[in-house]
């Protein structure tokens, strides 16, 4: 177990770098909160650190096999019950926690509901639910708290602070204040210039 | 990968699922083909192998464009990705469509055949083409679909860009069941088409997989 860091880290598409030069670091155990405009490459960021898309460039300390990504989209069948879809994401996984994740987003009242019948909030609870039942360290988080209500949002900073408890790691991109206090990092100042291109037979290799 | 094939056989019983769908088209073909050509037993045993080969091959491209399509909008595809090597996430898609498509056709397709005035020794050939067959239709299928994820309702290049890979398994497949219907030997096509299916299944997740590694970048 150790920190994730990224060093001298340029993200972006190959003709249209978004980030450059970016440098954190997140101990074990805490949460770097990151900021930005809209349209920075924040999302970028966080698809590039789970491992969808190769770094343009720079160096990332962790294996993307850590890390669990919780997206924007919910990534919910509406046919599926809220059980179903945490017992599936647990066997995709390999792990146990189904009714640990139920019960942490209370949503044990919900489990035999079909995701169709739920509301943003409980299928935002729900996707969050899957991160809980990944069982990986990193937890990769956009928007976390969105159309969450304020029982969701202490029920998920219960969460992340057991997570944080057991060495873990989150990154969070939002533009709302976090349920947990975390270190925060505003991500304008790393803005690629434009102009600056990337490494596109390195890319065309990946 | 086990779990994903069962739930995507589960989502494809449930409703909206379309398990029915690429079935129905199947039966609706066979069933109306004989008033379309007129009732005569000559005639209509001449065609059937072909029709009901056809019908296989239409009922599974049907269903094909919403086999990654449905998973990438809601973003569970990337999901997968994460969690799975995707060439497995691929494979057990492609396995799942067979399952609920070619396998179902394979066992519908005999007695169905009735109704074209097959003859009955050629009804263990049609299963066996039908069975060894619709794999190929399925793996190739899944290759198509995933180079056609970033088109949003891509289903007509789909079809366009299958239409020519879909060709060699065809004639093999419709070969094995005319010359079974006939009589005839037709262990040399029902080799060439298992080789065909064998090949498909072993190589098209691959080729599915890259495509939907750059799609999701």
């Amino acid at each position: 177990m150790t920190s994730l860091s990224v060093s001298a880290l340029r993200i972006g598409r190959v003709n249209r770098p978004l980030l450059d030069a970016l440098a954190f670091e997140v101990p074990e155990g805490s949460a770097l909160a990151l900021r930005g405009p809209n349209g920075l490459g924040k999302t970028t960021l966080l698809r590039t650190l789970a491992g969808l898309m190769p770094p343009l460039s720079g160096v990332l300390s962790h294996d993307p096999e850590e890390a669990a990504y919780g997206a924007h989209l919910d990534a919910l069948k509406p046919a599926l019950t809220v059980r179903e879809t945490l017992r599936f994401w647990s066997d995709i996984y390999g792990t146990r926690r189904i009714d640990e994740a139920l019960a942490a987003f209370n949503l044990a009242e919900l489990a035999d509901r079909p995701c169709a019948m739920l509301s943003a909030g409980q299928r935002r609870r729900c996707a969050l639910a899957r991160l809980h039942v990944s069982g990986r360290r990193i937890w990769l988080m956009d928007e976390p708290t969105a159309a969450l209500d304020a029982q969701g949002q202490s029920e998920l900073a219960d969460v992340l602070t057991a997570h944080l408890g057991q060495g873990g790691i989150a990154l969070m991109v939002t533009h709302m204040p976090l349920p947990i206090p975390c270190e925060e990092l505003d991500l304008s100042p790393f803005r690629a210039r434009p102009g600056l291109a990337g490494d596109a037979f390195g890319e065309a290799l990946e | 990968m086990i779990a994903l094939l069962l739930r995507d056989l589960r989502l494809a019983v449930r409703a909206g699922g379309g398990f029915g769908l690429g079935i129905a088209f199947f039966a609706i073909v066979v069933v109306l083909t004989p008033f379309a050509v007129g009732p005569s037993s000559a005639g209509l045993a001449a065609i059937a192998p072909g029709i009901l080969w056809l019908a296989a091959l239409l009922a599974a491209l049907l269903t094909l464009d919403r086999l990654f399509a449905l998973d990438a909008e809601d973003g569970t595809l990337e999901q997968l990705a994460l969690a799975l090597p995707v060439e497995a996430v691929v494979f057990a898609k492609a396995f799942a469509h067979w399952l609920t498509t070619g396998a179902v056709l394979a066992l519908l397709g005999p007695p169905l055949g009735v109704l074209l005035a097959l003859p009955v020794q050629g009804m263990w050939p049609l299963f066996l083409a039908l069975a060894l067959g619709t794999p190929a239709l399925s793996f190739i299928g899944a290759f198509g679909a995933a180079l056609t994820i970033a088109v949003k309702r891509g289903g007509l290049l789909l079809s366009l860009l299958l239409l020519p890979l879909y060709v060699p398994t065809l004639i093999f497949g419709a070969e094995v069941a005319r010359r079974g219907a006939e009589g005839a030997d037709y262990g040399q096509p029902l080799a060439l088409l298992a080789a065909l299916s064998l090949g498909c299944v072993a190589l098209m997740p691959f080729g599915a997989a890259a495509a939907l590694r750059a799609a999701l970048r």
